[in-house]
């Protein structure tokens, strides 16, 4: 009923091949779009910006350019902490070093610190294979963390080794520090979000998308028929890791405004993020977000009905956050191997040949 | 999906409506993960003074107390959840307990004009009041208590340190860096040498660090710890068979629980404090009158009395004569945060006062002003007896030294004005 090709006539190739090809697909991004752009950035106050949009935004592009990475070429990474960690400290020196020049321009410019140094550590992936390569990328992740902490150059040897972020602006407007108003960082966020998402939507599904996938599939059939290893493996790396780095950039500039390696960039970051594609699903962008909303807004809802609405004590409720998300998890991953977004794409399926079973 | 959680989370936000008419006071608590063992003492000594008061006193000036609890398992992240979700709320004052955290609210907490406590703990220079208006640290620093352990180490040696052999043991984090800027001033002026041996989070992993302590036999290691790192240390400390009278922890490690486990070989552990401790106080009748009999004492209620429970309440009591303050200055019960910042400002504590509220010779006497947000900075030393199983405060409240201090606070400070375009003054 709802996602029918039926009736949708395409009359140029371009129609065809865009990125959602049934009507009623479109016109609901068209609305989600509407809506994020148009009506929540009048809706929100501070709490909804900071404990729940940012956090959604953020790991959501992070969520994406880990799942190129993972779900896409089949590279398994645990650094993605430490790679969040370059572009937060690439964004810091830059932001310190050339006060005039937009956050955006940094922010970009950060990521593509992280894609040099992603390239760096994706060398070794050209040797080794699954889980020696996952030990490779956990290197990385403690070298990186070690890094920031120990060479003062880094955090413009402040006493105590954190980096703060001053206040920079896009048009006029604060995005950073503390004096932004709630939509500001929101749209900021939104719009860089929104940005990688088409471009990472449209790699995917494209040339370099497919040699990606070949490479996942099986890298000795795919050198077979002409994909270059090198070139796949690496421009993987480079690409995910670029998304990893503005998502650090962002984690720290606009989200928390200080922070200190080891605390907000540990290996727990890398498991959270590896966790969101994992849940959300491997290989599709749909999955990146899904994961990342499971995440982030898991636990601040289960807090809000637990403390706010039932009045328990804060550690028992902080106790069963972590039994009542991780029994949802195993629930999830049980029901549907591959993720939120098969269950998305299984629920489509339903919904075209609603309300006919057959 | 992304809809159905927010409308979802919506509703559970509205369901918590604000309650006005009270004198809110958020504890950003830890009551779960590896700094839980320190979090919770001090989140029930916080939790019970307030009760205290509402319970025998009917709350502040007359205004009940309303305390708003929410986890950050010291995570920053949750930090700024717990921030934005109690700010609303009209809290009057933050004490995160957490020096990471503190330093994520202090532009923040400004901006909305809240002011901060950070008791002991946070960033050390915002004992400058004319650059870091709404953040306090008073009674003391850790740039004080660093400069309180080499003072009582001097007058332990005569006088004379140099060419002794200094290890500084700490949480390789904002918080355990904090000293090593004033250790090594201190270097300069009394000639002893200092090794740095970071331990990073959580702190379960100290045996190189130890090891190097074997090898290099300093003469007196320092700590500073938190969460499990402490009893860690404590316990390789024992291993090595380290003389436990010359190892010295800062305040946050120096509770029962640091101490506890290694049990007997832990005797003669020291730790620095800034109020006193034990359960000798007349406060504590009161507490088990009105708030353990009532059934009301928060969390198990088996930390009163603890050395981090006694640090709880003297926050809470700070607080809460603060609020006094600013209620006289401004002439009104239920007072906003920005009045409570007036009222820490202008917050005197002196012995009569004290002992008036049960707690006599319980911290220093002291001011604050504009331009001393820190206090006076007196540093104690107390001790761990094993066979008894208690703290016993083992020297005087001592000065630390100022000299070095204050220069160290205006360097700090002034490079955050330059970062902050703060313009340095009182109003």
């Amino acid at each position: 009923m709802f996602y029918r090709e039926a009736g949708d006539f395409k009359t140029n190739y371009a129609d065809d091949n865009q990125t959602f090809p049934i009507r009623f697909d479109r016109y609901r991004y068209y609305a989600v779009m509407l809506f994020a752009f148009g009506a929540v950035p009048f809706l929100i106050n501070d709490y909804w910006v900071n404990a729940i949009f940012l956090p959604f935004l953020i790991y959501a592009i992070a969520a994406i350019g880990l799942n190129i990475l993972v779900g896409y070429c089949g590279q398994v990474s645990l650094g993605t902490g430490g790679f969040m960690a370059v572009g937060a400290y690439a964004c810091y020196k830059l932001m310190t070093a050339f006060p005039e020049i937009s956050i955006f321009i940094h922010v970009l410019l950060a990521g593509g610190v992280t894609a040099l140094v992603g390239v760096l550590f994706g060398l070794p992936s050209l040797r080794i294979k699954g889980f020696y390569l996952a030990v490779a990328t956990l290197a990385a992740q403690f070298f990186l963390v070690w890094l920031f902490n120990r060479v003062p150059w880094f955090y413009n040897y402040s006493a105590s080794g954190q980096i703060s972020a001053p206040e920079r602006t896009v048009f006029g407007i604060a995005v950073t520090g503390p004096n932004t108003t709630a939509w500001a960082p929101y749209l900021f966020c939104l719009v860089i979000l929104t940005l990688l998402a088409l471009v990472a939507r449209n790699l995917t599904r494209g040339m370099q998308g497919r040699k990606w996938m070949a490479i996942r599939d099986m890298d000795i059939a795919a050198e077979i028929i002409g994909v270059n290893p090198l070139k796949a493996k690496l421009s993987a790396f480079a690409v995910s890791s670029f998304f990893i780095g503005v998502a650090g950039a962002l984690f720290f500039s606009v989200y928390l405004g200080a922070v200190e390696v080891g605390e907000a960039f540990g290996i727990n970051q890398s498991f959270l993020v590896l966790f969101m594609i994992i849940i959300g699903g491997l290989g599709s962008i749909f999955g990146s977000f899904a994961g990342a909303a499971f995440l982030v807004l898991m636990p601040v809802l289960l807090k809000n009905v637990l403390v706010g609405g039932l009045g328990w004590p804060t550690d028992i409720a902080a106790h069963l956050e972590f039994l009542i998300v991780g029994a949802l998890i195993i629930v999830f991953l049980i029901a549907e191997p591959h993720g939120l977004a098969q269950l998305w794409r299984v629920a489509k399926e339903k919904l075209r040949l609603w309300p006919f079973p057959h | 999906m992304k809809l159905k959680f927010a409308s979802m989370a919506l509703g559970a936000v509205m369901a918590a409506a604000p309650a006005m008419a009270d004198l809110v006071f958020p504890s950003l608590s830890y009551r779960t993960g590896p700094y839980a063992a320190g979090g919770i003492p001090f989140a029930d000594g916080y939790a019970d003074y307030f009760t205290l008061l509402n319970e025998r006193d009917g709350g502040i000036g007359g205004v009940p107390a309303r305390l708003l609890e929410c986890e950050t398992g010291y995570n920053t992240q949750k930090g700024v959840e717990c921030y934005e979700s109690t700010k609303g709320e009209g809290a009057l004052v933050y004490q995160p307990l957490s020096t990471g955290i503190t330093y994520q609210l202090i532009p923040k907490a400004t901006a909305d004009d809240i002011p901060i406590h950070s008791m002991g703990y946070g960033r050390t220079s915002a004992a400058n009041g004319e650059v870091f208006s709404h953040v306090f640290n008073y009674p003391g620093n850790y740039w004080n208590g660093a400069s309180g352990a080499i003072n009582y180490l001097l007058e332990a040696n005569g006088g004379d340190l140099s060419g002794k052999k200094i290890a500084l043991v700490y949480h390789n984090s904002a918080y355990g860096k904090e000293p090593i800027r004033t250790l090594e001033e201190l270097q300069k002026k009394h000639g002893y040498e200092l090794s740095l041996l970071p331990v990073d989070h959580p702190g379960q992993e100290q045996k190189s660090q130890w090891l190097q302590i074997r090898r290099e036999k300093p003469d007196f290691v320092l700590m500073w710890g938190w969460g499990v790192m402490n009893q860690v240390a404590v316990q390789e400390a024992a291993n090595i068979r380290f003389p436990m009278e010359n190892f010295i922890g800062i305040w946050w490690s120096g509770a029962e629980h640091d101490v506890l486990p290694a049990g007997d070989k832990a005797n003669g552990y020291k730790a620095l404090t800034f109020h006193n401790v034990g359960r000798d106080f007349p406060i504590f009748d009161d507490i088990q009158k009105y708030v353990v009999d009532t059934g009301k004492a928060a969390g198990a209620g088996d930390q009163i009395g603890n050395v981090l429970y006694n640090r709880g309440m003297y926050a809470a009591m700070l607080a809460a004569e603060a609020a006094k303050t600013a209620q006289e200055i401004h002439g009104t019960g239920e007072i906003t945060a920005s009045q409570m910042r007036d009222g820490m400002e202008a917050l005197q504590i002196d012995e009569a006062k004290m002992a008036a509220l049960g707690m006599p010779n319980f911290g220093p006497a002291f001011d604050v002003s504009c331009q001393n947000h820190g206090g006076p900075g007196l540093v104690g030393v107390t001790q761990w007896d094993a066979a008894n199983k208690t703290w016993s405060l083992i020297s005087d409240f001592a000065a630390t030294d100022g000299e070095v201090i204050g220069a160290l606070v205006a360097e700090d400070s002034a490079a955050y004005a330059a970062e902050n375009n703060i313009e340095a003054g009182c109003k």
